[in-house]
C-alpha cells in the first residue's frame, strides 16, 4: 500500500496547480458571472496538454492514467468549477471512443479531442430519460449505409460548443436498453441542431444545451462499438464519469474549506479570531475529515480503474459520498463566513450554489445508492 | 599595476577599425599593425571594435591594485532636459560628507552636450570640481559612449569612490564600467559611510526585498563604486557663492562607431503616466481589495486628494492593476508627504518602497498586519467601510473651503 | 537564431530572516523558483524563436540543485540547458558571476541574442546583465519591455522612469527584461514530462576555461561584511471608534500635521 505520488506525478500536479492559481482562480468569479462559455480557459487547457491526460500518446494524449486525470480534475475544479466541468464532460466523449472506437475512429475523433483542438460532449439524458436511461426516445433508423436520427437530448454539458459528440440513440425501442446504440456525431452534420442553453442556479457560463436531431443522417461507420451495444458504452462511460464527478466535488469542497479556514483565521469577533472558538474548530475538523474521506474514495476508484480492477462500486461510492460531503462542506463554509458568506464579496456563496449539482448529475445520489446496493447484493449472493 | 592594454601583433591585421572607435585618437597604424600612443587613457572603447581579438585588455589582480593612487570622490551626473537630476544633487550632498571625512575633493563627472551651465549648479550643491565632457554624441545617454568616456577618465584621474544614481541610467552604466575596469560595484545603496580605520567606503543596501540589510566593503579593487537609491540621500541647500573648478576634457567621439541608435522617445498620456515618485500624496491598494474592480475605491479617494494611485505587488501579480503602479522593492520607491495604504498587509518588500514617506496612514482589518508597525496613523477596520467614508468626509471637507 | 537565456534560481519568497544566534540567513524550507524576471526573459526568447526560428538555450550558474530551475525552463519550451557549476564559483559577486557566464557563453559560441531578467529577486542588483554584456563585448539594452528583430537588427522598447525609449542595435546583443514585457507561459504537461528526462550537462570552471582567480570569492571585489535586519519605524497611533468618528479624527490629525 502506497499513498504517495511519484515524483513525476508531483511535478505534473505542481505545474497544474500553478496554472490554476495564476490563471483559473483569479477569474473564477468572472467566469461564473459572464454567461459565456470560458473559451479562453478551455483553449489553455489544450495548450497545457490537459485535454488528453489519460489518452495514449499514439492518439495525441499524454499516456497517463485515470488517476492523473482525476487529480488534475480536482485541481481544476478547486480553482474554477465551471472549467473543471468542461474538462470532465470532455472526457465523457474521449473515454468511450478510446474504449470502444475503431482505429480509424480514434485517429479521426480521439486525436483532436486529446490535443484539445476540439471539445467533446456525451449525450444520453433526455427529457424523459434521466435516471431511467433505458427510456431513451431518440431513434436511429437504418437507411442503407446511414442511420437517421430523430429526437432530442437535454442538459448536455459542452453542448453546442463541443464539436465531437457521443450520442446514445435507440435502434429498437421495443427492446429498451438492448436497442441502445452509440454514435459519434460532429457539429455541423445536417439535421443536428442545438436548442437553448439552460438557465441554472450556478454554472451560468457552462453550456448545458438541448441537442436536436431532425432527420440527422449519420454514416454507419460512426457507430461506436456495435449496433445495440450502446448500453454498455453508456454504462462504462458513466462509471468513469462518476470518478470525475467525485473528484470535481472534492476539489470544490477543498476550495470552500480553504476559504473558510482563511476567513476564520482573519475574522475577529469578541476580540479574537473566530478560529479560536471551538464551535468553528469543530466545523473545520468535520469539513476536513469529509474531504479526506471523499478524496481517498475517489483516488481509490481511479487507482482501481488504472489497475484493471473492477471499480464500478467504488466509483459510485466515491460519487455519492463526495458530492454529499461537498454540499455539507460548502454549507458550513458559508456558515463560518456568517453574513459575509451570503454576499458576493466572498466566493463561498458561489461554492454553495455549485455544490448541489454534484448530487444530481451523472446519476443522482439515489441512483448511486442503487448501483452500490445492486453490487453489494450481487457480491453477497456470489459468496 | 593597473589596467593594461596592448595589441597582439600576431592577430592584428592593420584594418584600422579600432581607429574610429577610439575617442582619444590614441591609436595609430604603422607598418600594418596598430599601436597605442601616449594619448591612450585606457577607456577600452577599442576592445570590442576589433574583429580579430587583437586588442588585449587586462584587469589587474585585486592584490596588485595600488589603492594609494586612488583619491577623491566622484559623482557621475545624470541630466534630464538640461537640468541635473535630483538624484545627482542628492549624491553631491552625500558625496560632500564622504569627501570631507576623507579630506579629499568631491568631483562631478558631467557628460552631455551643452551642459556646461550645470557645472556651476553642481558647485552650488557641493562639488569642488567638475570634469566636463561635451559632445553631440553624448546628448542623450547611451551605454557605450558614456562607458568609454567614463572609463577613460576614471583610469586617468583614479578616483577612490564613484557614486551613480540607482536609476535606469545609473544601473545601466555602473555595472558596465565596473565590469570593464574590474571594480567592485554595490547596487542600490541606501547608506554610505567611511570606515574610520581603513578609510574604506561602507556601503549598505537592502537585499531579499528589504528583509535584510547588507553592508559591503571593497578592499582591493578601485574605485569603490556604488549606485545609490534616489530619494534616500539629502541634497545640500544650494550655496550660490560656492565656486567650482571646471576641467574640460576633449574627446573625439564618432557617431558612426556607436552601434546603438535611439530611434524614438515615447511619452504616453493619461493614466499611463503615473509618476508615483513625484507624487506628494499616494493612495495605495493591496490584496484586501479582493478584486480588480475595487480599485475604484482607491481611485475615488485619490481623486479627492489629487493623489497618485499605488499598489502592492500582490495586486499587480493578480493582474488587478498595471505594474507601473507598484510600490515596493521590485516596484517604485516613493517618499510622498502622505501615503495611505488600504488593505495592504505590509510585506517587507512593500515597506521597503514606502516606509520613508513623511506620514503613513494604514487601513487594514487585521490588527496584527505589519503595515501598522510603520504607520503614523493606523485604522483597524474594513477598508470597504473606511475608505468610502474617508472619501466622503474629505469631499465635504474640501467642499466647504 | 540562437537565443541564450541566463537565469537564476532564487527562494520563492523574500521573507527571509536572520538567525540572531549565527547572524546568517535562514532559508530552510523555502522552495526555490526561477527568478520571476528571468521567466520574462525565457518567454521573450520563446516568442522570438516562434517568430524567427532557431533555438533557445538556458544557462544558470549555481549549485547542483539549480538544475531544477533549468528543468522548469525546459518545461516551458527551451531547447537546451546547461548548468555552470563548480565550487570555484561559490561566493561570486556580480562581477565574478558576469565573468563566469561570459566564459560559458563564449564556449557555447554562436549566438544572436542573450536575454536576462531585469534583476534577481533576492539580490536585486541588476548588475549581472550589463556586466555580462561588457565581458562579451556586445551592446546591451536594459529594461526591455518589447524586443523585436527587424531586418537582422534588434529593436527594443525600454521602460524608463517616466518615458519609453526605443533603440536599435545590431546583433549579437544582450537585453534585460522587465516584468511588463510579457506574461510568461505555464509549462505544459508534455513539457514537464520531457524536461524530467532531459540530460543537462554541467560545465565546470575548467570546461569553460575560466581563470579561477576571477571566479567566486577570489574574483569578487565586493565583500559582504555584515547582514542585519532593517530598522523598523516605531509604531504610530491607532485610531479607534466608529467609522465616521475615526475618519474625522484622521482628517484633523492630518490637518494638524500639515499633511493636508
Amino acid at each position: 500500500m502506497d499513498f504517495a505520488f511519484t515524483e513525476e506525478q508531483q511535478e505534473i500536479f505542481a505545474a497544474v496547480k500553478e496554472f490554476c492559481d495564476d490563471v483559473l482562480k483569479p477569474r473564477a468569479r468572472e467566469v461564473d458571472e459572464a454567461g459565456e462559455y470560458p473559451w479562453d480557459n478551455v483553449r489553455q487547457l489544450g495548450e497545457l496538454d490537459l485535454m488528453g491526460i489519460a489518452i495514449p500518446e499514439q492518439y495525441g494524449g499524454l499516456g497517463l492514467g485515470v488517476l492523473e486525470w482525476a487529480v488534475v480534475g480536482e485541481l481544476l475544479s478547486a480553482a474554477c468549477t465551471t472549467t473543471g466541468a468542461v474538462y470532465g464532460a470532455h472526457m465523457l466523449a474521449e473515454y468511450p471512443i478510446l474504449q470502444f472506437g475503431t482505429e480509424e475512429q480514434k485517429q479521426k475523433y480521439l486525436r483532436p479531442l486529446a490535443t484539445g483542438e476540439k471539445i467533446g460532449a456525451f449525450g444520453l439524458t433526455e427529457p424523459s430519460a434521466g435516471s431511467d436511461a433505458g427510456n431513451v426516445q431518440t431513434r436511429a433508423d437504418r437507411d442503407g449505409d446511414e442511420y437517421i436520427l430523430n429526437g432530442s437530448k437535454i442538459f448536455i454539458t459542452n453542448g453546442g460548443d463541443a464539436e465531437i459528440y457521443v450520442i446514445i440513440a435507440n435502434v429498437d425501442p421495443a427492446r429498451g436498453t438492448r436497442g441502445l446504440t452509440a454514435f459519434i456525431l460532429e457539429k455541423g452534420m445536417p439535421g443536428f441542431e442545438f436548442g437553448k442553453n439552460e438557465e441554472k442556479m450556478a454554472y451560468k457560463s457552462l453550456s448545458n444545451r438541448e441537442l436536436i436531431f431532425n432527420d440527422c443522417r449519420v454514416p454507419a461507420e460512426n457507430i461506436l462499438y456495435k449496433e445495440k451495444g450502446g448500453f454498455r458504452v453508456a454504462m462504462e462511460t458513466l462509471a468513469v464519469g462518476r470518478i470525475g464527478m467525485a473528484i470535481g466535488a472534492v476539489g470544490l469542497a477543498q476550495a470552500a474549506y480553504d476559504a473558510a479556514v482563511e476567513y476564520a483565521m482573519t475574522r475577529v469577533q469578541f476580540g479574537r479570531h473566530i478560529s479560536e472558538f471551538q464551535a468553528i474548530q469543530f466545523k473545520l475538523a468535520d469539513m476536513a475529515t469529509d474531504i479526506e474521506c471523499a478524496r481517498l474514495l475517489s483516488y481509490q476508484a481511479a487507482w482501481r480503474k488504472d489497475a484493471g480492477l473492477d471499480f464500478e462500486k467504488q466509483a459510485a461510492m466515491a460519487k455519492v459520498f463526495a458530492s454529499e460531503a461537498c454540499s455539507r462542506v460548502c454549507d458550513q463554509a458559508v456558515q463560518i463566513h456568517g453574513g459575509y458568506g451570503y454576499t458576493k464579496e466572498y466566493p463561498v456563496e458561489r461554492y454553495f450554489r455549485e455544490a448541489k449539482l454534484f448530487e444530481i448529475v451523472e446519476g443522482t445520489s439515489e441512483i448511486q445508492r442503487l448501483v452500490i446496493a445492486n453490487r453489494l447484493l450481487k457480491e453477497a449472493k456470489a459468496k | 599595476m593597473a589596467i593594461n592594454i596592448y595589441i597582439d601583433p600576431d592577430k592584428c591585421v592593420g584594418c584600422k577599425l579600432c581607429l574610429g572607435a577610439c575617442p582619444y585618437g590614441a591609436i595609430v597604424v604603422e607598418e600594418g599593425k596598430a599601436r597605442f600612443t601616449e594619448a591612450c587613457v585606457l577607456c577600452g572603447a577599442c576592445v570590442s571594435s576589433c574583429k580579430f581579438g587583437a586588442i588585449i585588455w587586462e584587469q589587474p589582480k585585486k592584490e596588485e591594485v595600488d589603492t594609494s593612487q586612488y583619491q577623491g570622490v566622484w559623482v557621475i551626473a545624470e541630466t534630464h532636459d538640461g537640468r541635473l537630476a535630483e538624484v545627482t544633487l542628492e549624491l553631491l550632498g552625500e558625496g560632500r560628507k564622504l569627501a570631507d571625512t576623507l579630506d579629499e575633493p568631491l568631483s562631478l563627472l558631467l557628460l552631455g552636450n551643452g551642459v556646461e551651465p550645470l557645472a556651476s549648479v553642481a558647485g552650488h550643491y557641493g562639488a569642488d570640481r567638475v570634469y566636463l565632457v561635451e559632445d553631440e554624441v553624448l546628448a542623450h545617454y547611451r551605454t557605450a559612449p558614456f562607458t568609454d568616456v567614463a572609463v577613460g577618465l576614471i583610469n586617468k584621474y583614479k578616483p577612490s569612490i564613484v557614486l551613480i544614481g540607482a536609476t535606469s541610467m545609473g544601473r545601466d552604466l555602473g555595472p558596465r564600467i565596473a565590469a570593464r575596469i574590474g571594480a567592485g560595484l554595490t547596487a542600490d545603496c541606501t547608506g554610505l559611510e567611511i570606515d574610520p580605520q581603513e578609510r574604506l567606503l561602507r556601503q549598505t543596501r537592502p537585499a531579499f526585498g528589504g528583509n535584510i540589510m547588507a553592508t559591503i566593503l571593497c578592499r582591493h579593487a578601485r574605485p569603490q563604486m556604488a549606485t545609490v537609491r534616489p530619494k534616500v540621500m539629502k541634497k545640500l541647500d544650494p550655496d550660490p557663492g560656492r565656486q567650482v573648478e571646471i576641467v574640460r576634457e576633449q574627446v573625439s567621439l564618432n557617431e558612426k562607431t556607436i552601434v546603438t541608435k535611439i530611434v524614438e522617445i515615447v511619452r504616453e498620456e493619461g493614466d499611463e503616466q503615473v509618476n508615483l515618485q513625484d507624487a506628494e500624496i499616494i493612495v495605495s491598494g493591496g490584496r484586501g481589495l479582493r478584486a480588480a474592480e475595487n480599485f475604484a475605491l482607491i481611485r475615488e479617494l485619490a481623486d479627492v486628494l489629487g493623489a497618485a494611485v499605488g499598489a502592492s505587488r500582490a495586486t499587480v501579480d493578480a493582474g488587478w492593476i498595471p505594474a507601473y503602479h507598484q510600490v515596493g522593492q521590485t516596484g517604485k520607491t516613493v517618499q510622498p508627504k502622505l501615503y495611505i495604504a488600504c488593505g495592504i498587509s505590509g510585506a517587507v518588500q512593500h515597506l521597503a518602497g514606502m516606509s520613508s514617506s513623511d506620514c503613513i496612514v494604514a487601513i487594514n482589518s487585521d490588527p496584527n498586519a505589519p503595515i501598522f508597525d510603520v504607520a503614523t496613523y493606523g485604522i483597524v477596520g474594513d477598508l470597504f467601510e473606511v475608505v468610502p467614508a474617508l472619501t466622503k468626509a474629505l469631499k465635504r471637507e474640501f467642499g466647504q473651503q | 537564431m540562437h537565443f541564450i537565456v541566463c537565469i537564476k534560481q532564487v527562494p520563492d519568497t523574500t521573507e527571509v530572516r536572520i538567525d540572531p544566534a549565527t547572524n546568517t540567513l535562514v532559508r530552510e524550507g523555502v522552495p526555490s523558483i526561477i527568478n520571476p524576471f528571468d521567466e520574462n526573459a525565457i518567454e521573450a526568447a520563446l516568442q522570438l524563436r516562434e517568430k524567427h526560428g532557431g533555438k533557445v538555450t538556458v544557462i544558470t550558474m549555481g549549485p547542483p540543485q539549480a538544475e531544477q530551475a533549468l528543468r522548469e525552463a525546459l518545461a516551458m519550451g527551451a531547447d537546451e540547458a546547461i548548468l555552470i557549476s563548480d565550487r570555484a564559483f561559490a561566493g561570486s559577486d556580480t562581477l565574478a558571476t558576469s565573468y563566469t557566464l561570459a566564459r560559458a557563453i563564449n564556449k557555447i559560441g554562436d549566438y544572436d541574442l542573450v536575454l536576462c531578467g531585469k534583476q534577481a529577486f533576492d539580490g536585486d542588483t541588476a548588475q549581472v546583465g550589463p556586466g555580462l554584456a561588457e565581458h562579451l563585448g556586445i551592446p546591451q539594452v536594459t529594461y526591455a519591455i518589447d524586443a523585436q528583430i527587424v531586418d537582422g537588427r534588434l529593436r527594443v522598447k525600454r521602460l524608463l522612469e517616466s518615458y519609453f525609449e526605443v533603440v536599435e542595435t545590431p546583433l549579437p546583443a544582450l537585453i534585460t527584461c522587465v516584468k511588463q514585457m510579457n506574461e510568461p507561459r505555464h509549462a505544459g504537461l508534455r513539457g514537464v514530462m520531457k524536461a524530467r528526462k532531459a540530460q543537462i550537462p554541467t560545465w565546470t570552471a575548467q570546461d569553460i576555461e575560466a581563470d579561477v582567480e576571477r571566479c567566486g570569492l577570489t574574483g569578487s571585489p565586493t565583500n559582504v561584511i555584515r547582514v542585519f535586519p532593517p530598522q523598523r519605524h516605531r509604531a504610530g497611533e491607532k485610531l479607534e471608534g466608529d467609522v465616521e468618528q475615526v475618519v474625522q479624527t484622521l482628517i484633523s490629525k492630518l490637518r494638524e500635521a500639515k499633511v493636508l
